[in-house]
């Protein structure tokens, strides 16, 4: 009976601690090639196009419209105690802060993280990984990482454009629809938006990128049973890069605020 | 004797392996595989689909583990090498895969040359010229800019032995290379195996149980039976052997026959 209590706790506890040490082993993996193979540039720039180049539509949209959103709560709230100009000031920390980085990376994930998943998944299963191997050519140095140092540059990048967009959308709805006075409103931003708050979204930012890139590839290089096993290999990377943007958002929060306080001082 | 502690090269092989096992779940696939291939030579092992003659291929080239043995490819174990030290046996040694496993994003010409891109390679002429030379010796002149995706599965597997091939390995193994394809085509790969053998003096491994094809290419031929090796000669020692194993597999009858005929 506790025989029986301990294996079924257990399994799954061995399962995911196998699943991380394997993810850990890549993303080790991968660093040792950054530094010691030479680089794919083709691959690497055209990593930079479908991760940086191609995600921008997407975070600006998402960037701008949780500004607009964000900056019309938070005057709606503030204005019944005659803060309204306070709004700025709230709305900009708030996405360099925090919005900016989970949203762009939960929506990077969606769409370039399935991508990555779902190649390199088709890859294992119609032999073309074992194929790289074969021609002696190491499937990391050649899939995994390129895409990394692409995340890696592109990630903090693309967060630094959520900002701008979200703070440029909140300005204007500020301005046109809920009357605020502009110079306050720019004022009140400048003041208490500082620059150590632009830096811990760009700092999550890029950790967020290299969770997800090595859960991806990770699902990807792991995939078996043909075309079912690359739909589930997608979905599961999703979700679990997803989760692990959110909940190491949290740690990664109480961490950065004892290096970049939040606050004016 | 103890061939285990010494080159295998010296005993003029060049692959050797020695008592290789392997399970796949809770399946035992390989039981203590014993194989010689001798420089030069054509080896062609047969036997029952799911038999695990692609398993044991995969073996020779360090893309899958054993569970216990050893492999001696051009006189190195590659047991226990990491990923990258094979990489040397594997610039030695070509595979062509069952399905071609051509990378699909590339074209024909791509695909043959990613090899010679890949062994830092930048002369684009030069790279061309020895494109065009390989899908000549594969007949596929003209056809370099299809993408894999266009191409019929006989074509596809001539791709990949192309690729296989450009970098001039001393040896090449072929994962069903007729499998799937008409008679017409099957002959012509057949005639394709031996003339690169001829032309190159490639040590070639060919995995099939088409035995039309084991004929024709083999100079030697090994039937592989419940994990292990159970014949190993030539194609005439194999016709006229009268093992009831070995006849039911070269006539082609189920287990299931001789009771048929005694119900008939």
């Amino acid at each position: 009976m506790i025989a029986r209590f301990f294996i079924a706790i257990g399994a799954p506890l061995v399962a995911f601690v196998r699943y991380l040490g394997e993810v850990v082993l890549l993303a080790g993996d991968t660093f040792r090639s950054v530094f010691t193979r030479r680089l794919r540039w083709r691959l690497f720039l055209e990593q930079i196009v479908e991760i940086g180049l191609l995600s921008q539509l997407v975070v600006i949209v998402t960037g701008g419209f949780t500004g607009a959103v964000f900056a019309a709560q938070t005057y709606f709230q503030f204005n019944k105690i005659g803060m309204g100009s306070a709004t700025g000031a709230v709305v900009s920390v708030a996405i360099c802060r925090e919005l900016a980085p989970v949203l762009s990376a939960l929506m990077v994930s969606g769409r370039v993280g399935a991508a990555m998943s779902a190649e390199i998944g088709t890859m294992k299963v119609t032999e073309q990984i074992d194929a790289l191997r074969a021609l002696a050519v190491y499937p990391i140095d050649y899939l995994v990482v390129p895409r990394a140092l692409a995340m890696m540059i592109s990630m903090p990048l693309l967060v630094a454009e959520c900002i701008g967009f979200g703070i440029i959308a909140s300005y204007l709805v500020a301005i046109v629809l809920l009357d605020i006075n502009g110079t306050y409103y720019v004022a009140n931003m400048v003041r208490w938006t500082l620059l150590r708050d632009l830096i811990m979204g760009v700092s999550k930012a890029f950790v967020f990128g290299l969770l997800i890139v090595f859960i991806c590839c990770h699902k990807g290089l792991t995939t078996r049973e043909g075309a079912v096993g690359v739909g589930r290999a997608t979905t599961e990377a999703v979700v679990v890069s997803s989760l692990a943007v959110l909940i190491s958002n949290f740690f990664l929060t109480m961490a950065l605020n004892i290096v970049y306080p939040a606050g004016y001082q | 004797m103890p061939i285990n502690d010494q080159p295998v090269t010296l005993n003029g092989a060049m692959i050797a392996v020695r008592d290789l096992r392997k399970a796949i779940g809770d399946e035992q696939i390989l039981r203590g595989v014993d194989l010689d291939v001798a420089v030069g030579e054509t080896l062609v092992i047969i036997g029952r689909s799911g038999g695990g003659k692609s398993v044991l291929l995969k073996h020779l080239i360090g893309l899958m583990q054993p569970d216990a043995g050893e492999i001696w490819v051009s006189g190195k174990n590659i047991i226990g090498m990491s990923e990258r030290q094979l990489t040397n046996i594997r610039q030695k040694v070509g595979i062509l895969f069952q399905s071609g496993a051509l990378f699909d994003s590339m074209t024909v010409e791509e695909n043959i040359a990613f090899p010679l891109r890949e062994a830092g390679m930048h002369d684009v002429r030069a790279m061309r010229a020895r494109v065009n030379e390989v899908l000549e010796v594969v007949e596929l002149q003209g056809e370099n800019a299809k993408m894999p995706e266009s191409l019929s599965g006989g074509m596809r597997k001539r791709v990949g032995l192309a690729r296989a091939i450009i970098r001039q390995p001393s040896c090449v193994l072929y994962d069903e290379p007729t499998s799937g394809l008409d008679p017409v085509v099957s002959d012509s790969i057949n005639h394709l195996i031996r003339r690169l053998q001829e032309r190159f003096q490639m040590t070639s491994v060919v995995v099939t149980h088409d035995m039309k094809s084991a004929m024709q290419v083999g100079d030697r031929i090994a039937y592989l039976h419940e994990g292990r090796i159970y014949f190993d000669g030539t194609p005439a020692e194999l016709q006229q052997c009268d093992d009831p194993i070995i006849q039911d597999f070269l006539l082609g009858r189920s287990e299931a026959a001789p009771h048929q005929d005694r119900a008939g």
